[in-house]
């Protein structure tokens, strides 16, 4: 290998196998080997070997591993394997949708789509977190939260060259907040990694993946799935506004949950950044960027809705199978 | 020429009021704040814990609470 220079910080190494594809995957493309068509028709034993397998084969288009060559990313076999597994998440991820297309402009998009927030009545993390969670459980949600927020906001960023003029402009708008407006000391992801580090663990990017449930796969897989295709650019969209419409009250529980516990005040910092930034983005998120976004292509607003109900779906089922494991 | 909106003020209807820019606002206590983001959001429904900023407290008032 190349030597990298002062300052090089290694990459993550590649996760560990979930099942038979996963495991065949992950040794092919360690190995390099210049043929990887074997791999195309294999059948992933479960829903963790699928999603893993599929989290790896994205990791490539964000930060790669330090033990897979780079020029795999665009690798015709890799592609390929890749298409039928997000072809079958895709489909997964809309049957699962009761309604689909079902109407809901009665009033404003904007009205319309706040209203469907509020109406889906989710399990709470955060009201957990603030109340009676003790210290391992909030430390294991951090790790879990980890794999998302040390890349937060970049899937949804590979939207911005998809979208018209006035999407575009909004979007790009909300990530500038998200990035720091300038300053890499407020860049959400760099926030999060200080109080990760200020908690004790590791704010090694991908150092958790190992740990994560399958659900939390899913979440990031789903991201990453509609901000890489074009196509999907409208449910990226809904995705982006149903986060942000769910984070400003649930990041002051986690922010008083943190506090409570006497856990570190970075972390309690990103939290409390999430309070005032979240109540801006969700406006914007809503009335400018999916408001833009409708105004200019209004083909895509079924894909806004699929991409929103996905987003509270994924955290349901992710709230739910912590809850139920922590028995509270 | 400009023929798509990007108004400086957005009053969202029962929310904040949104704001564009960099600006000095005063709480309710006479107390200056300068914005600290792109665009900032000023609560409208008085109840926010961060005044004078929103917190997104709104969304838990009964509607005909809401601004």
């Amino acid at each position: 290998m190349a030597p990298r220079g002062a300052g090089y910080l290694p990459r993550m190494l590649t996760p560990k196998a979930r099942g038979s594809l996963s495991e065949r995957l992950l040794e092919a493309i360690r190995a390099r080997p210049r043929d990887l068509a074997d791999l195309v028709g294999d059948e992933p034993e479960s829903v963790d070997d699928e999603q893993i397998a599929l989290w790896a084969l994205y990791e490539l288009h964000h930060h790669g591993f330090e033990d897979v060559d780079d020029a795999l990313e665009w690798h015709p076999d890799l592609l390929a394997l890749r298409r039928r597994l997000e072809d079958a998440f895709e489909r997964r991820l809309r049957s699962r949708w009761p309604s689909p297309g079902r109407g809901f402009c009665t009033k404003t998009f904007a009205e319309d789509f706040f209203a469907f927030v509020e109406g889906h009545d989710g399990a709470s993390l955060a009201a957990h977190v603030q109340r009676t969670a003790d210290v391992e459980q909030v430390l294991d949600l951090f790790r879990l939260r980890s794999v998302y927020h040390l890349k937060e906001s970049d899937s949804t960023a590979w939207a911005v060259p998809r979208l018209r003029a006035r999407a575009k402009a909004a979007l790009v708008e909300l990530l500038y907040d998200e990035y720091g407006a300038g300053d890499p000391d407020r860049v959400h992801a760099h926030l999060f990694a200080r109080g990760l580090e200020a908690c004790g663990l590791s704010s090694d990017y991908g150092a958790y993946v190992d740990d994560v449930p399958v659900e939390v796969l899913e979440q990031n897989n789903a991201m990453t799935l509609f901000g890489l295709h074009r196509r999907l650019r409208g449910a990226a969209l809904g995705h982006l506004a149903a986060f942000e419409v769910t984070s400003s009250l649930p990041s002051r529980r986690m922010s008083q949950g943190i506090s409570r516990l006497g856990l570190a005040q970075e972390m309690a910092d990103y939290y409390d950044e999430h309070v005032e930034a979240d109540a801006v983005h969700e406006q914007l998120a809503v009335r400018t960027i999916c408001v833009g976004l409708l105004a200019e292509e209004p083909h895509l607003a079924g894909d806004v809705w699929f991409g929103a109900w996905s987003c509270l779906d994924l955290e349901d089922r992710l709230a739910r199978r912590l809850l139920s494991e922590w028995a509270a | 020429m400009s023929d798509l909106d990007h108004p400086d003020v957005v009053i969202c209807p029962g929310g904040p009021l949104l704001l564009r820019g960099d600006h000095v606002v005063t709480d309710d206590q006479g107390r200056p704040h300068r914005t600290t983001r792109p665009v900032s959001a000023v609560c409208r429904c008085g109840k926010s814990s961060r005044q004078p900023w929103c917190d997104g407290t709104h969304k838990v008032l009964p509607p005909q609470a809401r601004p």
